[in-house]
């Protein structure tokens, strides 16, 4: 079961997904306990493993760390559903072994507290509260790899 | 076929005569800049996976800077995990504390940036040296392991957009504010997965130092890299500072290549710019907002840490006092010096300003200018996200060194072009 927690905001930023006042270590359980800190206090108490963060335009803009994507990790985010992802994020998502699913009218299809389930190749969310399939475009097949492989250092090793 | 500048440089980095946006291509990296945040990770990543190896020791640059000098005993380990890693590794490269300075600041200054070069790094403002005429940009921890290991990384090849900085900038308005001036119009997305080209006859009258002002801010918009064409002042700049490697290629984009939109910018009518919080692009005119009460002025960071800088601020500051608590933070050990010899500390003293180290410090909210709940900073630096430089209820406005030393003065935001002649 995951459940959507829904932020109607545009440019959520890596300084908000983790501050940098907390960079000084790259430990994902230690990072996961400040996720989203800046801007849902609550965040951490309320996300279950699994659950997924739903916003709008350009989510991870701002710096180049993957501490964000460690982050959401560490706090069992199971993926981020926006309407668009910053560029830098993105690819550290594939990199990580972590779900980008981009998806144009992400906050008006899901609602805050939707129990949603997401098939990741065929590139469907099946929204259970709404009783609604929706359909985005998967992730492209090479980058489907890295993720199935765990992230994109396991996917070198695995190809030598 | 015609191509840009950015598609000529990707083109030659994968070997190919040709190549289109959209081209996913796997590209030889010329040079990677390393530094104290999201290095030590990449070295854990290569550990773990056993491929511990790295692809040219003479082509890494390791700086710790964001936290340095250490500024806690989570940021000292850090330091010490790069630190060893570094001299295990034989990087030839290395500025270890003493001649560590602000990465973006540095590498150029120390000779390591060269025209027609892929240089990446795992700090989002690696755009900046594309003022030289390079690919340039930012990657996370994973793409820095796999590109120090490899040598190679996969890019898209991005679109690119024009700017044209046309007309001449008046007295008191910098590159800054052309930047900001372009965020504000385009938006933090606007350019997002594209190449910032900036063209135009205002780029003829600045330095070096004004022109990477530009690109750093590239990634304020979402560009992948921001470019600017070689010309005799980047020639100038790299006569001066190239140490061994003195050869470069110079590629030029053609006269009928393709951009995706063109946005022209009239540097002549332009005014001193603010960007409120809480996203660069809050750009403002200072004749709408001066008068703005402020707790602190920040000068520092790669955006305008640089001997330039300090000099328009020291000139400013000259034969005054402060308001507000203002912090000065040269960018680099050499930029310290140079304003140490020219007497701008003299100047930052008498004016009451606090002289830091070189270091990213509060730029990011590390340490040395933290903001309570409630204060306003104006500051040098290139964004102004919620919590970026201590309180997520603290604001920053970010603004040009001028701006931010007119503005100590007053302790409000301040029109600089009053202490100007
Ligand atoms: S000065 Fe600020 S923006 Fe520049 S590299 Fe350091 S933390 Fe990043």
């Amino acid at each position: 079961m995951s459940i959507a927690h829904v932020y109607k905001r545009d440019h959520i930023n890596t300084d908000e997904i983790i501050p940098a006042r907390y960079l000084n270590t790259d430990n994902a359980a230690e990072l996961a306990t400040h996720c989203m800190e800046d801007l849902d206090t609550e965040f951490v108490k309320k996300c279950k493993p699994g659950d997924c963060i739903v916003a709008g335009d350009d989510f991870g803009c701002g710096s180049s760390r993957e501490h964000a994507v460690w982050a959401l990790q560490g706090a069992k985010v199971g993926a981020v559903i926006a309407k668009n992802f910053a560029r830098i994020f993105y690819r550290n998502c594939i990199n990580c072994g972590f779900y980008p699913v981009e998806l144009a009218n992400a906050t008006e299809v899901i609602k805050d507290g939707d129990e949603i389930e997401i098939d990741y190749k065929k590139g469907i969310i099946n929204n259970k509260t709404q009783k609604k399939e929706i359909a985005f475009k998967p992730l492209p097949d090479f980058a489907i790899e890295i993720i199935d492989d765990g992230g994109l250092l396991n996917n070198i090793k695995n190809k030598k | 076929m015609s191509m840009t500048i950015t598609e000529k440089i990707l083109a030659a980095s994968a070997g190919k005569n040709k190549v289109e946006p959209g081209d996913v291509i796997d590209a030889k990296i010329d040079c990677i800049m390393c530094h104290d945040v999201t290095t030590p990770a990449a070295i854990s990543m290569l550990k773990a996976k056993a491929v511990d190896t790295v692809f040219d020791s003479e082509k890494i640059v390791v700086t710790p800077d964001h936290f340095q000098p250490a500024k806690d005993i989570k940021s000292a380990e850090l330091h010490k995990r790069l630190d060893d890693w570094a001299k295990e590794k034989k990087i030839k490269n290395y500025y270890p504390i003493g001649k560590a300075g602000v990465c973006h600041a540095l590498l150029p200054e120390q000779g390591h940036i060269r025209p027609g070069e892929v240089i990446i790094g795992g700090d989002s403002h690696t755009c900046t040296y594309g003022a030289f005429a390079a690919f340039s940009t930012g990657i996370g921890s994973t793409d820095l392991a796999a590109a120090i290991a490899t040598g190679k990384l996969w890019f898209r090849v991005p679109a690119s957009m024009k700017f044209v900085l046309n007309g001449k900038l008046s007295t008191g308005v910098y590159s800054k504010d052309v930047i900001l001036e372009a965020i504000a119009k385009i938006g933090t997305d606007g350019a997002r997965y594209k190449a910032m080209e900036f063209v135009g006859p205002a780029l003829k009258e600045m330095s070096m130092e004004a022109r990477m002002t530009i690109t750093n801010m590239a990634i304020e918009a979402g560009g992948k890299n921001g470019i600017i064409g070689f010309d005799d002042i980047t020639k100038q700049y790299l006569d001066e500072h190239l140490k061994d490697k003195k050869e470069y290629t110079v590629y030029q984009s053609d006269p009928d290549a393709k951009y995706e939109s063109v946005l022209e910018i009239d540097c002549t009518k332009l005014e001193p710019m603010v960007a409120f919080p809480h996203l660069p692009s809050g750009g403002k005119p200072i004749s709408d907002c001066a008068g703005l009460k402020m707790n602190q002025s920040y000068i520092g960071s790669c955006t305008n840490g640089r001997i330039e800088d300090l000099r328009i601020a020291a000139a400013i500051m000259k034969g005054r006092k402060v308001a507000i608590r203002t912090i000065v933070v040269p960018a680099t050990p050499e930029i310290w010096k140079q304003a140490m010899d020219e007497g701008l500390f003299d100047v930052f003293y008498s004016a009451g300003c606090v002289l830091s180290a070189p270091t990213c410090g509060a730029c990011l909210g590390g340490f040395m200018g933290i903001l309570a709940a409630g204060e306003k900073c104006v500051s040098t630096t290139n964004r102004n996200f919620v919590g970026r430089m201590g309180s997520p209820k603290s604001e920053v406005y970010l603004a040009s060194p001028a701006t931010a030393a007119a503005s100590a003065i007053e302790g409000k935001l301040a029109d600089c072009r009053k202490y100007m002649k």
